[in-house]
């Protein structure tokens, strides 16, 4: 495998992560106007509980996936009803202090739980060795990856552009009165919509285990890399943050290869050059 | 974000001028601190130089309506300037306090220019990302800053060439109390004047800000320049009171923590940083020592209940207590 197939591969499994753990995020703040950074917390529960089930009760990979995110689905939809909710109509700073403490609870919990360390994450022997395809050998474990990303991820398009759930989210990120004047359950949509959200986060973050470690400080250390996606990408849609996350999984992978002393450096650099060309993100709603 | 107004146009609790000693006697008794409980100087030393930093913050959070979540960045430098002018040979704490100054509020300046026209979750992840970037620099260069070690060998000299840093702690005690007196006499000063009341407008609704003529965007980079350098003389003191610059001093959880401490004690009228600083250290330094875990638990519940029981912070709560007994006495 050469040089740049790998860096091409690599980066690409690493967007596709950063992409379902984000773009949650993004419709929820484009729906909502909620400064979430607890956002990284149910990507973190995916992976915990992912790993837990492989791990303790023997459970194969996806299936470990698909339970950590119904799991972490579930949690999100009550923490909305709950909590979030009451906090739509406050001000930034209330909702970055909101988040920020959940943020807080949740690495205690987890440390309490799990203890300090990284849980190891022992992919099962069919994801370990590497697969040749047209000549090409690719790891087994990021192919798999980018397959099961690539399905997700046509899904998430296809239930956004073509079914009517899809319609109401567009409808109320647009103008929330009128969707609520047309007889669109608004409130209801936005407790389904968060579930949603954080679904997939967790299911980016079960798949992606092996790609960000599963540790406690996993929401603090990560969170700058969701809210780049989402603010590069442009709130309330899904496509923006596919190109978001793409280019900089690509970038990051390609930078750590190439110019391993200057670390994650030229990523934030890179970013502040965009943000400030074009300060609402590449795909900007009018 | 329009919520902004609603909640925070309240009350501006600012004491007139003529009970002048009410306000010096709490510094002289804060003075004495060190006769009444001797050997607890380290501690008070770390709590004035929070002070001040959270002080820095209130200015931007409170005042200006720019919630930050990088400010630590601007700190770190002001550490990392004074500590490595100090491991070259340039030792005078006031002249050295004095270069953080600059150096961070020209790297205010830089970040501010490019940041300070986006607003939102923009705004936040930029500030956000400035610390992250400074964080990473100082983590890959050191030959300059230690990186993960941290920075070490830092000595000054006397103050005034007079008062010998001790290993007790009570010249750094006295010399930072002074300097966060200093400080905080010319920020209140800036926030009563003209300068600070056009701030709170901004805060309040730039629109029309813009509308009347004000320069909103020349004032906001005005007020984070001066609260970047005020950051910076915190770190500068930081790397002074305790010889040592570690890249916690950049870090995220140092941004987050300012914060806390700042909304706790209640934000936009600084005095708050005078309470929350030291009831977020105190309680730091009993949980902490325990169990990480249960510090982490118990920051978070609170700052949750905060925001959804007691927004204003602590001086808030007292305030608006103050005021329900006020109206029941004159019914």
């Amino acid at each position: 495998m050469t040089t740049i197939t790998t860096i091409l591969f690599f980066g690409v499994a690493y967007g596709m992560i950063l992409y379902l753990i984000s773009v949650g995020l993004s419709v929820t703040m484009g729906l909502m106007n909620f400064v979430n950074l607890a956002h990284g917390v149910f990507a973190m529960l995916g992976g915990y509980a992912t790993v837990t089930f492989m791990n303790r009760y023997g459970v194969p990979f996806l299936a470990a996936v698909a339970i950590g995110c119904i799991l972490v689905a579930a949690l999100g939809f009550v923490l909305e009803r709950a909590l979030y909710r009451r906090l739509y109509g406050r001000s930034e700073l209330d909702q970055v202090l909101f988040s920020f403490g959940l943020i807080l609870v949740a690495v205690a919990i987890v440390r309490i739980a799990w203890g300090p360390l990284a849980q190891p994450m022992r992919l099962p022997d069919y994801l370990k060795g590497q697969v040749e395809i047209f000549n090409v050998t690719l790891p087994a474990y990021r192919l798999v990856l980018v397959g099961f990303g690539t399905a997700v991820i046509g899904g998430l398009w296809c239930v956004f552009d073509r079914t009517l759930f899809g319609a109401r989210i567009r409808a109320a990120v647009d103008n929330r009165a009128m969707a609520q004047a047309t007889g669109i359950n608004t409130s209801r949509l936005f407790a389904v919509a968060f579930g949603l959200g954080t679904g997939l986060a967790a299911l980016g973050g079960g798949l992606g285990a092996d790609i960000l470690a599963i540790a406690p400080a996993y929401p603090l250390q990560y969170i700058v890399y969701f809210l780049i996606v989402v603010a590069v990408g442009g709130l309330g849609n899904i496509k923006g943050p596919f190109i978001a996350a793409l280019a900089i999984g690509l970038a990051d992978t390609a930078c750590r290869y190439f110019v391993p002393e200057a670390g994650s450096i030229f990523i934030f650099a890179f970013v502040f050059l965009i943000l400030i060309w074009q300060p609402r993100g590449i795909v900007a709603r009018r | 974000m329009s919520g902004m107004a609603a909640s925070s146009v309240a009350v501006e609790h600012i004491p007139r001028s003529g009970v002048w000693l009410a306000k010096v006697v709490p510094w002289i008794a804060v003075a004495a601190l060190p006769l009444a409980l001797p050997g607890y100087e380290p501690l008070a030393t770390q709590v004035f130089v929070m002070i001040l930093f959270a002080l820095s913050l209130d200015l931007l959070v409170g005042f200006a309506g720019i919630v930050t979540l990088g400010h630590a960045g601007l700190f770190g430098i002001g550490g990392y300037t004074a500590g490595i002018l100090s491991v070259h040979g340039f030792t005078d704490p006031l002249l050295t306090a004095l270069c953080a100054m600059v150096t961070a509020a020209i790297t205010g300046l830089i970040f501010g220019i490019a940041m300070l026209r986006t607003k939102g979750l923009t705004l936040l992840m930029l500030t956000m990302a400035s610390a992250f970037l400074l964080y990473e620099i100082a983590n890959k260069a050191t030959g300059l800053t230690g990186g993960e070690d941290g920075l070490q060998g830092v000595s000054f000299a006397p103050v005034f060439g007079l008062f010998a840093f001790d290993f007790r702690g009570k010249t750094a005690f006295f010399y930072t109390l002074a300097i966060l007196f200093l400080a905080f006499a010319f920020l209140r000063a800036l926030i009563k004047s003209p300068f600070g009341w056009s701030l709170r407008g901004i805060r309040e609704n730039d629109a029309r800000m813009a509308a009347i003529g004000c320069p909103i965007i020349l004032r906001r980079l005005i007020v984070y320049v001066i609260a970047s350098a005020f950051a910076g003389l915190a770190g500068a003191l930081q790397a002074q009171s305790t010889q040592f610059v570690a890249l916690y001093s950049l870090s995220f959880e140092l941004s987050g923590n300012v914060l806390i401490m700042l909304i706790l004690g209640g934000s936009g009228r600084l005095y708050g940083s005078f309470v929350g600083v030291p009831m977020f250290m105190l309680a730091q330094d009993l949980l902490a020592k325990q169990d990480p875990a249960n510090w982490f638990l118990g920051q978070g519940t609170i700052l949750i209940g905060m925001v959804m029981l007691a927004p204003g912070g602590i001086l808030g709560v007292c305030q608006r207590g103050v005021a329900v007994i006020r109206a029941r006495r004159r019914a």
